[in-house]
């Protein structure tokens, strides 16, 4: 029997420091065993338990892309023991990651539709993943329009800022970028929050648009009625939720919503699916 | 199928004798209460005993196991790479375990067996656990099990089912595990089938009279999880609530469990240790926020849970056996009766 427990041993290969701030850091790591990167098979959208032996395991979205080869990636926000204890680590160390699990975002379904990618703040971490997915030369004809619209609290605080910058000189995809506020002459992208943006440069609703949105609590609920009110049906609104886990296989009971468990059945739900949930998240 | 007669001389012997296959649990005093223990060479199961203050869950699903040991030395192989422990022991019987307490494993193996997952320390266990089950001749007043698709003769879960007959027992074996426990304990004086069946259904008539607490269930299947989730009952249920967590830890339907690492030194284990939704640290996030901060919602949740969304999720019936522990300890007196007929006569206006 093959236990669901036991995560690949991996091995960190760079840790980057992702924002001015120094909360949040990204890292890369590489499988120990080659065999293991196979079996490690994900889609964007998914999530795997990182696994510190002595601290402790954490569910973190998986920030590389499944096009991205040889190594795998993630962005990790300092809040509590694990965390901090991953921030102190280094290149050489050696750990587990466990996964990958939940499901994704519905790939299926959105091929061939206009994708509306809405982040806020570091939850931008599987919507890299899906921009980059997106992207890759063999997927990008898959897709129609694609409209990234992401925020954070200053310039400094914007992940993957070079990538950015280079998805913002392509003319297949349209980033608006935004800050709450800056002092910053330089900045020459949007000044003003997610949904304001969102109500500004989103694309009005058709049957053949999807909106994808993650970030903090307050930017979602202010972003759900901007995107009701450009017409969005609640089934073209997908979201990804983050509930606290443990197991992350649906087994130790602490992450559902109503009978859905967020670990297994999500983390990925659609606006008229949580409708129909408790909102314990 | 096979049924044999038990002389009571012969129980005693017969036990012994599994002692050298199997590790024997059985009912057994512990300080003021009664709790399935692993028997001693010359002790026997206590079945005067109605049924054990804790349920028996913990024989497969151990209330602190270990999953995996590992090293951080640095300047040793292997170093902070989990290995899996070898927890092999012995095949267990459980002499004496009740027909709701067995019922139980059947509804708990849903969770730790599905097609996607399956856990292999619960999986191993409950393999390996042969489930001897005495009828209830006299179940407690608390008793709810014939309105949970169980019974005091119920044999859905044992592998053998026992009926006390004073100067003898009844055994009938139920699967080939059973069989081959009877075939181990020499218990083989073989008992006309068709005589037993009419024993057990006159004594499973007699016992299921005297269960006098019936709960009603169907409704709960055609009502939406919204409309109960959001009914006005919820703060009432929960304000004499204190989370302690008693209800859980001693039903033997919750399952719910957290994932810890002890270190000494450079060694440490993986555990998993049993959890319970009654307490707000088991939804915490990180930054401070809880969906489930309040009481009320933690108090719902376990009764959505057992009564509603289990339910829904696998159509077997609802997670709660009607073993009447956790209505027997609450130190409040939450009742599950109650609360499962509100829930099922709930009309949201
Ligand atoms: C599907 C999913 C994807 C996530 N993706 C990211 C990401 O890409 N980047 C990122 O920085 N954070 C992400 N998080 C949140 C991250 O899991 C928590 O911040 C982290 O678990 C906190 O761990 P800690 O030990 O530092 O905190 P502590 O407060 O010390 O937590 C102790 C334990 O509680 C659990 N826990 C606490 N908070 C959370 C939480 N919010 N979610 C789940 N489990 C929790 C963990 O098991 C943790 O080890 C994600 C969460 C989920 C569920
Ligand atoms: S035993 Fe009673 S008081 Fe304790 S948590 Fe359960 S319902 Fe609440
Ligand atoms: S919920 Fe109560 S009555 Fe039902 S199985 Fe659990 S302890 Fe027994
Ligand atoms: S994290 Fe254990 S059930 Fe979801």
């Amino acid at each position: 029997m093959q236990n669901p427990y036991l995560p690949y041993p991996v091995r960190i290969d760079n840790v980057t420091i992702a924002t001015e701030d120094k909360s949040l850091k990204t890292f890369k790591f590489i499988f120990l065993d080659p065999n293991d990167e196979k079996k490690f098979a994900y889609k964007a959208g998914q999530f795997a338990e990182l696994s510190v032996p002595g601290k402790g395991e954490i569910p973190i979205g998986i920030a590389s892309s499944p096009t991205e080869k040889g190594f795998v990636m993630f962005t990790v926000f300092k809040v509590g023991l694990v965390t901090a204890y991953l921030h102190n680590m280094k290149a050489g160390d050696i750990m587990g990651i466990r996964g990958p699990l939940g499901n994704s975002y519905p790939w299926d379904l959105l091929q061939g539709k206009n994708i509306v990618i809405i982040g806020g703040g570091f939850a931008f971490t599987t919507l890299r993943s899906s921009i980059v997915y997106m992207l890759d030369p063999a997927n990008r004809p898959k897709f129609k329009d694609i409209h990234v619209i992401y925020g954070a609290r200053s310039p400094g605080m914007l992940l993957y800022k070079d990538e950015l910058a280079e998805w913002e000189r392509r003319d297949d995809i349209n980033i608006h970028m935004t800050v709450d506020r800056t002092d910053d002459p330089n900045w020459k992208y949007n000044v003003g929050f997610v949904p304001t943006i969102t109500e500004k440069k989103a694309p009005s609703a058709s049957p053949d648009t999807y909106a994808i949105i993650c970030g903090p609590p307050v930017m979602i609920k202010f972003t759900q009625p901007v995107l009701e009110k450009l017409g969005y049906d609640h089934d073209h609104i997908i979201m990804s939720l983050e509930n606290r886990m443990k197991c992350g296989i649906g087994m130790c009971g602490r992450c559902n919503i109503g009978k859905e468990l967020v670990c297994k059945d999500g983390p990925v739900f659609t606006l008229s699916e949580l409708n129909r949930t408790p909102r314990e998240y | 199928m096979m049924v044999v007669k038990i002389d009571k001389q012969k129980w005693s012997s017969g036990i012994n004798q599994l002692k050298s296959t199997y590790d024997v649990y059985g009912p057994a005093k512990q300080g003021k209460t009664y709790e399935f223990q692993k028997l001693g060479s010359e002790q026997l199961p206590d079945l005067t005993v109605q049924n054990t203050t804790l349920s028996p869950k913990s024989i497969v699903f151990p209330q602190s196991e270990k999953m995996f040991s590992f090293h951080t030395d640095e300047n040793k192989s292997g170093h902070h790479i989990l290995k899996e422990m070898n927890n092999q022991s012995m095949p267990k019987a459980v002499l004496g375990i009740r027909p709701c307490d067995a019922k139980a494993f059947q509804l708990v193996k849903l969770n730790f067996d599905t097609c996607e997952y399956k856990d292999p320390y619960w999986i191993r266990a409950y393999e390996s656990t042969t489930l001897i089950g005495l009828a209830c001749n006299n179940p407690c007043s608390t008793c709810f099990c014939t309105s949970t698709g169980c019974g005091p003769f119920s044999e859905t879960g044992l592998d053998v089912l026992l009926m006390d007959q004073g100067d003898s027992f009844i055994a009938k074996s139920l699967t080939p595990k059973g069989e081959n426990l009877l075939k181990t304990a020499t218990w083989s004086d073989s008992f006309d089938p068709a005589t037993a069946e009419s024993i057990l259904k006159s004594g499973k008539e007699k016992a299921e009279s005297k269960i006098a607490s019936r709960v009603k269930t169907d409704q709960l299947a055609s009502k939406s999880i919204m409309k109960i989730y959001e009914a006005p009952f919820w703060d009432d249920v929960a304000f004499s609530c204190i989370n302690c967590g008693t209800c859980t830890f001693s039903c033997p339907t919750c399952w719910c469990f957290d994932i810890q690492d002890e270190t000494k030194g450079c060694q440490g284990i993986r555990t998993r240790n049993w959890d319970t939704c009654m307490s707000p640290l088991f939804t915490l996030h990180g930054s401070g926020h809880n969906p489930r901060g309040e009481k009320t919602s933690r108090v719902r949740q376990r009764f959505m849970h057992k009564l509603k969304y289990f339910l829904d999720k696998y159509n077997q019936g609802i997670m709660c056996v009607g073993c009447g522990r956790c209505v027997r300890l609450c130190p409040v007196n939450i009742d599950i009766r109650q609360i499962c007929n509100m829930m099922n006569s709930y009309q949201p206006s």
